[in-house]
């Protein structure tokens, strides 16, 4: 397939011109008035089939050498003095010119996010903390960058350390990906040798380490402040916000945690223009971005595509379909377990972008797509991920250690159907006691599940209920 | 705050490093809520419930609530800990965001409409109440915490009247095994609603990390994870902080209710700190003994000695006067036993001695000075020693705790010397390690190597360490005299050497060019000694003796500093306490006192603050008043004194010295200034400095009344355990 060949830079002119000292606006796209760092208008109605120069992530297969030599011909490290010359400010309009959004669920805004470290110096470090504890189930898009492309990410980590002023990165991986773990850190290490990080990398003057982490495997270290808390070498437990991490993070120094996929784009974006990275997907929603399709399709695959992709279109182009075909779909799960399941009549038509889920009743979240066929048995898949959050709360706070419990008590009955129609509302409205009460978003993304089986599988939770109390007469 | 002693143990390594004390500062400025704002910033207005007020920026919702005068409801939230935010029972609606707001820990912003009432704010604390219910066991009926729980109170005020727990016909409630963490506290961990507090207490203010939490989710649990005891000499405040009945009193398990019992505010007089408490009595018994809040002295804790020795109070106990006939202390009536102490006094001519122990009050220290001087004795003094020389005691900041406990807060640089506050005054040291922990107190000592629950640096155990210092040749002197709020800390048992003029002469000296008047302080280790001093005792045992006394009045005299070969042969002792020990072993005439939960008396503490116990219960038997025995000895000497009540001994007091009969007022001390000039010829001696309480486990007992408490034998038999425990451990 075409996808997995090299593609070339296609900016580099620009880059020339910007080496030269130029500002932004000898850019293909950039208007004339607009203050810098504002994307520019979409033009395109119609979003999906990303071309291969276009895409970020050239061995998302590992079909290439994923060390330093074939990074470097891949493109990666090319100019990077030059971006890090630039400057901060320069880097962070970019990104904010790219639009880009965190990739890790949320979808807050990059460029806004590091310019919340730039703030008047008052003699403690930063630090930029890099969230590779990928734990949502569905998704696997960290560790093809982690395992394939490692100097993505040690790039990017430069680039937007250098961006926040950061010293140091520190990568948080996930205990079980041992192996991407080891790639990354060799891919560090090969960085080291051949100056790109450390003392004056890569010949810009700049400091910057980085380090790796490793974690023990639990889910909740994957929000950022139980990450910064684990990092620190207590109970990965999420901290009370404000302070936020850009206050107080990591050993009390003002912190950015970001996403493993949103560094790694930050280099390209960098090369290729904010402009480039904007011009794909809807305005608010643009890029590219990597999907995980998993579940009853014929070829589950982690593939880059452009936002604001039809969900349908992303399923039978790169998936092989659903199995038994697109009418033997009962639901989506379309973002990771903690978002909304839907069911086929929103898959037919729904947009795979934040805002085109968020009509949805829906949410991005980290873009793994978990499709659902008709053998699917729904009311026990969302079980099982109550189960799931259950196991992973942390027993800080209240409503999660004990409300996630109950849930996943009445969630197991349903599922045989040994409960009361009435316990349907009565479970709705328990999540809803939970979600927004918690101090991380861990309450909410494991009431959301809960609520998009409602939501839409309400009758079946019924009809199995009614089945259950015939047999029991 | 909860993550300020991280910060703390970040920067231990290099405490010097400027990075982390730049972190530490940030925590403590955000975290914290910026108790203490920079430049007095302006005020901003808030509303609660449409009250207005006018608070400080940083200051949270719940406290601008508490200006409001609107109660929010909390449980894992504590004034005096780290603000942990998990309970959510806090949660407040703020007008205009969508999410509602831990009120513990949102610091307000300027205009906010906070609605403490609102329908959502009401569904919110209903929820999370559920939630705590859910796995909260329905055994109200048999929990020690039953009528004193915030778990049961707020379920009435804020809880739903219907349940909806439906499921615990499938699988029932979580059951947590219960731990032993030693012969105090009691767990019953199904009750635990994790609220972190007894944690936060453990290693903030205790300064012993030995609880946490392990496990996650529902499996969650308060522990020690190894099973280990919590030994600190403060582990009983975890029981009033627990806000449910998962840690309670051991002693008093299952003893009463509290509507059922009487409670008496009264102080503690176990050390010479002078906590304030609240005696809680039935059926004439003191069933418990609580903390009461005074911001100067004890903010809202008591040391376990003080809180769990009351049982002493009713073991050991004199409950008849006795006489020695044959040889025997035998039961006699009062009038009998009064006549033949009488005719002996009568008979001394004048060669009669008193010596006062350390639970010794006021009152009957002055009616016991003021018979022995109308027989024409001046020979009253205290067991404990202090030096004579110089000015001596006649200059009351020459043994007083100048520097007052609540200030201690600020003090920047520390030196103990021959100290171990820990266990001769735990109450000052959780001020030290408050300092420590937000102040940044940099504290040192002289003595052996001992733990103070907080990071020290022991210069060493040797005397010529303190003339080092005094004469600036050790480096730590310079820190001192830089530092802006300085303390010196020296233990009352140092100064009671030979050479402890000599060493008081030199500090005095080396203090005066401190920034701070009152860097010098002394730390008494009897409730007794410092009214002792103010009403003209004389310090030390040595006096008495050298009178060759006839007859010795040993007024709660326990410590055996008297023994009988140093008497004279036809000596006879009068002993006058409430509890048979080393005094009443050696006496030949018992008369039963009464203990400090039994009578309304002035008791003076280290800082030289007044204040009063007040009669709980009845004394036992026929145990008197102690200065009523004084009295009525007086009337059959022949010369009564002249007060026949209470308030008229307080008139006599009030002659004596006013400061008596102000209760919890503290007179400043001006003459700290004039001490060194007075002071004797200054020299040290050599020798190692030594302190009498090493370690937790000779903490428990050091008065008659803990001798007697088969609770704190239990806590030594404990603390002993746990020590050859992890000295075996060490060994391995």
């Amino acid at each position: 397939m075409l996808r997995h060949q090299i593609c070339r830079i296609q900016n580099l002119g620009a880059l020339t011109t910007l080496q030269n000292g130029k500002a932004v606006s000898t850019r293909a796209y950039s208007g004339s008035a607009l203050p810098p760092g504002t994307p520019p208008p979409q033009t395109r109605t119609t979003f999906g089939g990303l071309a291969d120069q276009d895409r970020v992530f050239t061995n998302l297969y590992g079909r290439h050498d994923w060390r330093l030599k074939g990074a470097l011909q891949r493109g990666d490290w090319y100019k990077t003095k030059e971006i890090i010359t630039k400057g901060p400010e320069w880097i962070i309009n970019e990104i904010k010119t790219s639009g880009l959004r965190g990739r890790g669920g949320a979808g807050f805004p990059s460029g806004l996010k590091w310019s919340f470290m730039n703030k008047p110096a008052d003699g403690r470090p930063k630090y930029l903390v890099v969230n590779a504890d990928e734990g949502e189930p569905g998704t696997c898009k960290d560790r093809e960058i982690m395992r394939h492309d490692p100097h993505k990410l040690v790039e990017g980590c430069l680039i937007a350390g250098s961006a926040m002023g950061a010293r140091s990165a520190y990568i948080y991986i996930r205990g079980e990906f041992y192996n991407e773990a080891s790639n990354m850190q060799m891919a560090i290490a090969e960085a080291y040798q051949a100056g790109l990080l450390g003392k004056n990398a890569c010949g810009s003057g700049y400091d910057f380490d980085i380090f790796v982490h490793r974690g023990a495997g639990a889910y909740i270290c994957g929000e950022e402040t139980a990450l910064i808390e684990s990092i620190e070498g207590k109970q990965g437990k999420p901290r009370l916000k404000p302070p936020f991490p850009a206050d107080a993070g990591l050993f009390g120094c003002p912190t950015t945690v970001a996403n493993v996929e949103t560094v790694a784009v930050a280099p390209t974006i960098c090369r290729r223009g904010g402009n480039w990275f904007a011009s794909f997907g809807r305005t608010r929603n643009s890029g590219t971005k990597l999907f995980n399709i998993s579940g009853h399709v014929n070829n589950p695959c982690t593939v880059e595509e452009e936002m604001s992709i039809p969900l349908k279109e992303l399923i039978e182009r790169h998936a092989g379909g659903v199995t038994g075909g697109w009418d033997n779909l009962l639901g989506v799960i379309p973002g990771g377990s903690s978002t909304p399941v839907i069911p086929k009549h929103v898959c037919d038509d729904v947009i795979m972008d934040f805002d085109g889920l968020v009509a949805a009743q829906t949410s991005l979240g980290t873009a793994a797509i978990i499709v659902m066929d008709k053998s699917a048995d729904i009311i026990k898949a969302i079980a099982r991920l109550s189960a799931f959050y259950k196991h992973e709360s942390c027993g800080q706070c209240t409503p999660c250690r004990e409300g996630i419990g109950w849930m996943n008590k009445i969630m197991q009955r349903f599922v045989t159907g040994n409960a009361q129609p009435n316990e349907i509302d009565m479970i709705l409205e328990i999540s809803k006691q939970i979600e927004g009460h918690t101090i991380c978003a861990l309450g909410d993304g494991a009431a959301w599940p809960v609520q998009g089986l409602i939501r839409h599988f309400r009758p079946e939770i019924e009809a199995r209920m009614k089945k259950y109390a015939q047999q029991a007469v | 705050m909860i993550r300020a002693p991280l910060t703390k143990a970040l920067s231990l390594g290099s405490s010097t490093s400027p990075i982390h004390k730049i972190a530490a500062a940030a925590f403590r400025t955000t975290a914290v809520t910026a108790q203490i704002p920079a430049k007095a910033p302006e005020k901003i207005e808030v509303f609660v419930d449409d009250i207005p007020v006018h608070v400080e920026p940083g200051t949270t919702i719940l406290q601008a609530a508490a200006v409001a005068g609107v109660e929010i409801p909390r449980f894992c939230y504590h004034e005096r800990l780290a603000v942990a935010g998990n309970c959510r029972m806090c949660l407040v609606e703020i007008e205009k965001s969508p999410k509602l707001a831990a009120a513990c820990a949102m610091p307000v912003m300027k205009g906010w409409r906070i609605k403490t009432n609102s329908e959502k704010t009401r569904q919110a604390r209903e929820g999370v109440m559920e939630f705590l219910l859910m796995n909260h066991p329905l055994d109200c009926p048999i929990c020690d915490q039953g009528g004193e729980c915030d778990l049961q109170d707020q379920a009435m005020a804020f809880g739903s009247d219907r349940s909806r727990f439906t499921d615990i016909n499938h699988s029932g409630k979580r059951a947590v095994e219960d731990k032993d963490i030693g012969p105090l506290v009691k767990t019953i961990m199904t009750r635990c609603i994790h609220c972190t507090r007894c944690i936060r207490f453990a290693s903030e203010i205790a300064g012993v990390d030995d609880l946490g939490t392990t496990g996650r989710g529902n499996d969650m649990q308060i522990g020690t994870y190894v099973e280990k005891l919590f030994l600190s000499e403060m582990s009983g405040n975890v029981i009033d902080l627990c806000p449910v009945g998962a840690l309670t009193n051991k002693p008093f398990s299952f003893a009463a209710r509290p509507w059922e019992t009487r409670k008496i505010s009264s102080i503690d007089v176990l050390d010479a700190v002078g906590s304030n408490i609240i005696v809680s009595t039935r059926t004439n018994e003191v069933l418990r003994i609580l903390p009461r809040e005074n911001e100067e002295i004890n903010e809202e804790w008591l040391a376990d000695k003080s809180r769990f020795a009351c049982d002493g109070l009713k073991r050991q106990r004199l409950v008849a006067p006795m006489v020695r006939i044959k040889g025997e202390l035998t039961p006699v009536e009062w009038e009998g036993a009064l006549i033949e102490v009488g005719q002996k006094v009568r008979a001394a001519n004048g060669a009669v001695a008193g010596v006062a122990g350390s639970l010794a009050d006021v009152e009957s220290m002055v009616a016991l000075k003021d018979l022995l001087n109308r027989v024409g004795s001046e020979a009253v003094c205290t067991e404990q020693s202090f030096p004579s020389e110089g000015s001596g005691a006649d200059l009351r900041s020459n043994y007083l705790f100048n520097r007052n406990i609540q200030s201690l807060e600020t003090a920047d640089v520390a030196l103990l010397i021959g100290t171990n506050p820990r266990y001769e005054a735990p109450l000052i040291n959780t001020r030290l390690r408050k300092a420590y922990v937000h102040n940044e107190l940099e504290v040192a000592s002289i003595g052996p190597k001992i733990d103070l629950s907080y990071r020290h640096n022991n210069l060493g155990d040797d005397s010529n360490l303190i003339t080092q210092i005094c004469n600036g040749t050790h480096p730590f002197a310079a820190k001192l005299k830089e530092a802006k709020n300085p303390a010196i800390i020296v233990g009352s048992d140092l100064l009671a050497r030979p050479d402890g003029a000599g060493i008081l002469a030199n500090l005095q000296n080396f203090a005066k060019g401190f920034k701070s008047t009152s860097a010098l302080n002394v730390l008494q280790r009897n409730a007794s000694q410092a009214g002792a001093l103010d009403i003209g005792y004389q310090a030390g045992v040595e006096e008495a003796i050298k009178s060759k006394p006839k007859v010795l009045f040993l007024l709660n005299a326990d410590e055996a500093k008297v023994t009988r070969d140093q008497l004279p042969k036809d000596c006879y002792i009068v002993y006058v306490g409430h509890h048979g020990d080393e005094g009443a072993q050696i006496a030949d005439a018992v008369l039963p006192g009464v203990a400090y939960t039994e009578k309304t008396a002035t008791y003076v503490n280290t800082e030289g603050r007044a204040q009063q116990t007040l009669a709980a219960v009845s004394p036992p038997g026929l145990a008197r008043d102690d200065w009523k025995i004084f009295r009525a000895i007086s009337e059959i000497v022949g010369a009564p004194l002249p007060y026949d009540s209470l308030e008229e001994i307080r008139d006599r007091l009030d002659d004596i010295a006013p400061h008596l009969i102000r209760h919890g007022h503290l007179e400043a001390n001006s003459f700290q200034t004039v001490a060194p000039q007075l002071s004797a010829a200054p020299s040290i001696s050599s020798g190692k400095v030594s302190v009498q309480q090493l370690s937790l486990k000779d903490y428990f007992m050091t008065d008659p009344i803990s001798r007697a408490s088969p609770t704190m034998a239990k806590c030594i038999q404990a603390a002993k355990k746990e020590g050859e425990k992890k000295a075996a451990s060490a060994s391995c």
